[in-house]
């Protein structure tokens, strides 16, 4: 209730602030725009953060391949790389199951901009990595299990 | 006071591949210092790329990024010696932006 409650005030002075600063002009409206709905990130589970995401029921893809080691000894930097072979890849995201949090980051590509991405991620715990694909107003999903020897979240 | 972001970019072929590496604690929130304390929560939660006034990435970022984020990626276009600039803000309001020239 009290985590709630102050991530609420926070969210509120977050977004005060960026309205702020874009009518002082100090950043684009997009970026204001782009950062105003952080509603997938308040997500504490895949399940919602999917909803969050507007991807209720995305389409197993064979086209998306998450690079990731299969074993990683520090959770605290795990290297992620994601490829999508759809056609009109216009968003990727890629989740954690089982962090807090579990949207690490959602990247929307512009037209000219290859559907390759590389990260490093924080991992709590073993867990599958996901890697949601939105191409051509559609959602697919790619999973990948990670194992770590060490959490990095806490 | 932030750290300047350090951006490396090279074109080949038509395509320009960016790799870039923030320099911020990425905090989640749920650390405790030496003392025993909660460190609080401070993480990027935008990244913006422009080549020559165009976006060619933007990125909502959380916690479980990372600390020190990097990020890579390509894009068709860019020439030696266009200018990139890379963008940030955090959750604390803080923002950053830097720019380095393709190589």
């Amino acid at each position: 209730m009290d985590r709630q409650r102050r991530n609420l005030l926070r969210t509120a002075g977050g977004l005060g602030m960026l309205a702020m600063l874009a009518a002082a002009g100090v950043i684009t409206p997009g970026l204001a725009r782009a950062a105003a709905d952080r509603r997938p990130f308040e997500a504490k589970t895949l399940e919602d953060a999917l909803v969050a995401l507007g991807a209720v029921e995305p389409e197993d893809s064979a086209s998306i391949v998450i690079a990731a080691p299969e074993v990683a000894e520090n959770g605290a930097l795990v290297p992620v790389g994601v490829t999508s072979g759809l056609a009109g890849t216009e968003q990727i995201a890629v989740l954690v199951d089982r962090n807090r949090v579990p949207v690490a980051a959602n990247f929307t590509l512009p037209e000219g901009t290859l559907a390759e991405v590389q990260t490093r991620i924080k991992m709590a715990e073993k867990s599958n990595v996901y890697a949601l694909v939105r191409a051509d107003g559609k959602f697919y999903v790619a999973r990948r299990e990670v194992r770590v020897t060490v959490g990095g979240c806490g | 006071m932030t750290q300047p972001t350090r951006i490396r970019a090279a074109s080949k072929d038509g395509i320009t591949e960016v790799r870039i590496l923030m320099a911020h604690p990425m905090e989640t929130g749920l650390r405790k210092d030496s003392s025993g304390q909660l460190v609080p929560s401070h993480y990027i939660t935008d990244l913006t790329v422009q080549h020559a006034g165009r976006v060619v990435l933007s990125a909502q970022l959380s916690a479980s990024i990372a600390a020190n984020p990097y990020v890579a990626f390509k894009f068709k276009g860019g020439a030696k010696g266009d200018r990139l600039t890379v963008a940030w803000i955090d959750s604390h309001g803080a923002k950053r932006s830097d720019e380095a020239d393709i190589g």
